[in-house]
């Protein structure tokens, strides 16, 4: 199969050896679960329990609120505890209301929704309904609903379901496992939200690095024409759904689209196996596959852990640390936060705890930009970072925009590039938060400005009515004959 | 709750660079035709060498510290060092020592730290401080020797070199012009390059560098091979040296074939001069040239192709280090038109609009 290429691109240690060979280990449900009511792209989920009520494995806990949310299950049996402020797996080390479940060590199931028989034939509302009553969002790290990007055949003309197993952050292996040990679900889900879509076409795109899970998932697809398994460069961020996209299928997606524009939405492995569960056994996501890896874990290992466990129930399932780390990261070490500690919940877009030695982290000052020009060469999108970050810094953030800082995608190249070890990606990350807050202040002042126009529109209505009036009425008397 | 760093943010992998590397790759790539010239040119050589990289890295020290910035800190990072070598190596090797310090004043002084130092100055700082020197004192800076190697009859040993530089001068006797002077010299009075070309070294010694000339100019070779290296090790592209290198024979050999009395031919131009200088060390300086492939090409035809005018037509014999400052003034406006196509957009700046064929409900 063709493959095209994309711009820049960087070639990070993958150091996935560490955990790659590592088969995925249940971690057995821990005695207390956090679950935020923010574990997506969109609304916050309302809770339907009250402290104190009992919950079964899979009852909902919280459900979602207007379509961009997702539902939250309960991952075990056990009793709400409380309902309240817990430091989230975030950087700042901000609290957020969580839902915390003790629980009973029964890991009873709820009576769970029917599966659906024969899906392929089953009405695409009713998958549809079905992944999003299951509380599925993206699991390759987007956390974007996965009802809502099923729903795209309704807006856009599509005719291709593209796979992400390109899993292109060093370290991860999560999806990598997936593939290899569970290829049928994969595929089987994967026919499923195709079906949804309305499209024929399922392609699978897998960093050429992984040649058991593209044999795996061959097998599982072998015989279906349908199905391609595209092994794609190993080069950092291949693995981003736009650039991916046009790797596998020549189109790119116009800026400030969605990929469907181009008939393509792409879907992660894990969320295909997810979306398997909920059609086929009704089974909420109620856990994921995480990645415990780095060089300060004693043991690396692939886990796969309920929704709410806490970070450090899987540091110490994998042995805890054989040295001090450094640096605690949730997620991949290109694109991932900083984690405050060990104390914070497992939620449904945490692919990778990481826990990097010294030795692991570059830490150097930094230097004068030289314009080497690596940020412009590395960079995936085409932008010229260190013209951006230059005006960043004098705060003319408008000029960046100009240079569309808006198209970042935060993949982090251009910062792994630079020599003079200037974080350039997170001058971006900044003036982007800047600008969407700028436009969210500037849409709010037009709607006052509109309403107050409206509201000054009426009252001056009102008054040449009643002044029309008065006139009907003088002209009235003075019509009167005396 | 233990609590880790969250003062950095991702990404915590980095590539094995930095930017004392990069300088330190280029430094190394001029060993092999630096040792070649010490020897070439001797002791008066080594010691104009030593004042130039000193006062270079001295007067940086001091502007750092005037600039209230940490001095050892930004020192280490080599680009001092490397733009003394650079500028030594720009010298007439016998020039005395004060055309070694005037030219560390104005490359990192005047072009560099005033600008706000490192990455901030417009020009190149080397090639300034040569063209400063030459238009104030064209008598010294065009005072070239032929060869004397060290330890031959007739070189001066190390005390005699020491005074060569620190202001007797370079003995009349010893003088030479380089080829390209000699050239154009021999031009002005009527005596056609065909003529005056068989006057000249053989092509092999001017090759090796056996022949007058700066330490740059000379051991072209040994210049050509530090600069493929650099474009091995990813520290350069190819970009900027095969475009001067085009812009400069290509108008050679063009000119050559309509009037040969008149031009020099391309492998004159190729071999003669700063030529493999100019474009593997000096044009590709990150800090003044362009930085996409494409604004690179540009650049390295335009510095090129003046390189031949001045060459060919002005009153200066090289015109590599005025080719260079005319270009690096274009770099800015260079780079604001070159700029790569962002991803999903058309060059206008406008989202791409899809064109392509959406096969809905059809066979895969």
């Amino acid at each position: 199969m063709k493959i095209f290429d994309i711009p820049g691109g960087v070639h990070p240690v993958y150091r996935k050896e560490l955990a790659s060979e590592q088969p995925i280990r249940p971690l057995p449900p821990p005695p207390r679960l956090y679950i935020p009511l923010q574990q997506h792209v969109g609304a916050l989920s309302v809770p339907i329990v009250a402290v104190g009520s009992h919950v079964s494995k899979g009852q909902v806990l919280c459900v979602r609120q207007g379509t961009l949310s997702a539902t939250q299950h309960a991952p075990t049996s056990g009793t709400v505890v409380a309902i309240e402020s817990v430091t989230a797996p975030h950087a700042s080390g901000l609290a957020q209301d969580t839902i915390v479940i003790e629980a009973d060590g029964r890991d009873a199931w709820a009576e769970l929704p029917e599966p659906i028989d024969d899906p392929l034939a089953a009405d695409p509302q009713q998958i549809i309904d079905r992944v999003a009553g299951s509380g599925i969002v993206g699991l390759g790290g987007a956390i974007f609903p996965a009802a809502v990007k099923l729903g795209m055949g309704k807006q856009y003309k599509l005719d291709t379901l593209l796979l992400n197993g390109a899993e292109c952050e060093p370290y991860l292996t999560c999806d990598d496992r997936v593939m290899r040990e569970h290829a049928d679900e994969v595929i089987d889900g994967a026919r499923i939200m195709a079906h949804a879509l309305g499209v024929r076409r399922i392609l699978i795109g897998v960093e050429g690095n992984k040649p058991q899970a593209i044999a795996a998932l061959e097998r599982a697809a072998a015989g279906d024409a349908g199905i391609t398994v595209v092994p794609v460069p190993v080069r950092y961020p291949v693995g981003y759904a736009q650039h991916l996209t046009r790797i596998v299928t020549g189109r790119e997606t116009p800026a400030e689209h969605r990929n469907a524009e181009v008939g393509v939405v792409t879907h992660n492995v894990a969320t295909a196996r997810a979306v398997h569960h909920a059609v086929r056994f009704g089974r909420p996501l109620i856990s994921r596959i995480v990645t415990v890896t780095g060089g300060a874990i004693r043991q690396p290992s692939n886990l796969e852990v309920a929704i709410g466990a806490l970070v450090s129930a899987l540091v110490d399932a994998c042995g805890g640390f054989s040295c001090e780390p450094r640096q605690l990261v949730l997620g991949g070490p290109m694109m991932g936060q900083p984690l405050p500690g060990l104390e914070v919940p497992i939620v449904k877009g945490s692919a990778g705890i990481l826990a990097l030695s010294a030795d692991e982290v570059v830490e150097a000052r930094e230097r004068p930009c030289i314009r080497c020009g690596s940020c412009v060469s590395v960079c995936p999108c085409g932008l010229s970072p260190m013209d951006m970050a230059a005006l960043i810094r004098k705060d003319k953030l408008d000029a960046a925009a100009k240079l569309f800082v808006g198209d970042c995608i935060g993949c982090g190249s251009c910062s792994w590039a630079c020599p003079s070890h200037i974080p350039l990606v997170q001058y971006f990350n900044y003036a982007n938060g800047v600008l969407a807050e700028q436009e969210r202040q500037r849409r709010k002042n037009e709607r006052v400005r509109t309403l107050a126009e409206a509201h000054a529109l009426r009252v001056e209505s009102l008054e040449r009515a009643k002044k029309e009036a008065r006139a009907a009425k003088l002209g009235d008397k003075t019509e009167t004959p005396a | 709750m233990t609590n880790f760093d969250t003062a950095k943010s991702a990404p915590y992998a980095h590539a094995a660079n930095s930017v004392g590397r990069t300088m330190g790759l280029v430094m190394l790539a001029l060993v092999p035709a630096t040792l070649f010239d010490f020897w070439l040119f001797g002791w008066p050589a080594i010691c104009l060498f030593a004042i130039t990289v000193g006062a270079c890295v001295g007067i940086e020290a001091l502007c750092l510290r005037l600039a209230g910035k940490e001095v050892g800190f930004h020192l280490v990072d080599g680009s001092a060092l490397l733009t003394g070598w650079l500028l030594a190596m720009s010298l007439p090797p016998w020039a005395p020592w004060w055309t070694g310090f005037v030219g560390a004043v104005i490359a990192i002084g005047i072009t560099k730290q005033a600008y706000g130092g490192l990455g901030q100055n417009l020009f190149n700082p080397a090639m300034v401080a040569r063209v400063a020197l030459l238009v104030s004192f064209p008598v010294v800076m065009t005072t070239w020797v032929a060869p004397h190697p060290l330890f031959s009859p007739g070189a001066p040993g190390l005390a005699d070199g020491l005074a060569i530089t620190l202001g007797a001068g370079v003995p009349d006797a010893m003088t030479s012009a380089t080829p390209l002077g000699h050239v154009k010299t021999e031009l002005s009075r009527g005596v056609s390059v065909l003529q005056s070309a068989l006057h000249l070294p053989e092509l092999s010694d001017r090759a090796l560098g056996l022949r007058a000339g700066s330490l740059g100019e000379t051991s072209a070779l040994l210049i050509l091979a530090g600069g493929l290296l650099l474009i091995a090790l990813r520290v350069i592209s190819w970009h900027i040296p095969l475009a001067l290198i085009a812009g400069l024979v290509l108008p050679a050999a063009l000119a050559h074939q309509i009037d040969p009395a008149r031009h020099a031919g391309a492998l004159f131009h190729l071999l003669s001069g700063a030529t493999f200088l100019g474009a593997f060390f000096i044009a590709t300086d990150y800090v003044t040239s362009p930085t996409t492939p494409a604004g690179k090409l540009v650049f390295g035809a335009g510095c090129g192709l003046l390189t031949w005018i001045i060459r060919s037509f002005a009153g200066y014999p090289e015109g590599m280090a005025f080719a260079v400052l005319l270009m690096n003034a274009l770099t800015p406006i260079i780079d604001q038109y070159t700029r790569p196509r962002v991803f999903g957009r058309a060059r206008s700046g406008q989202p791409l609009v899809f064109t392509g064929k959406v096969d809905e409900g059809g066979q895969p």
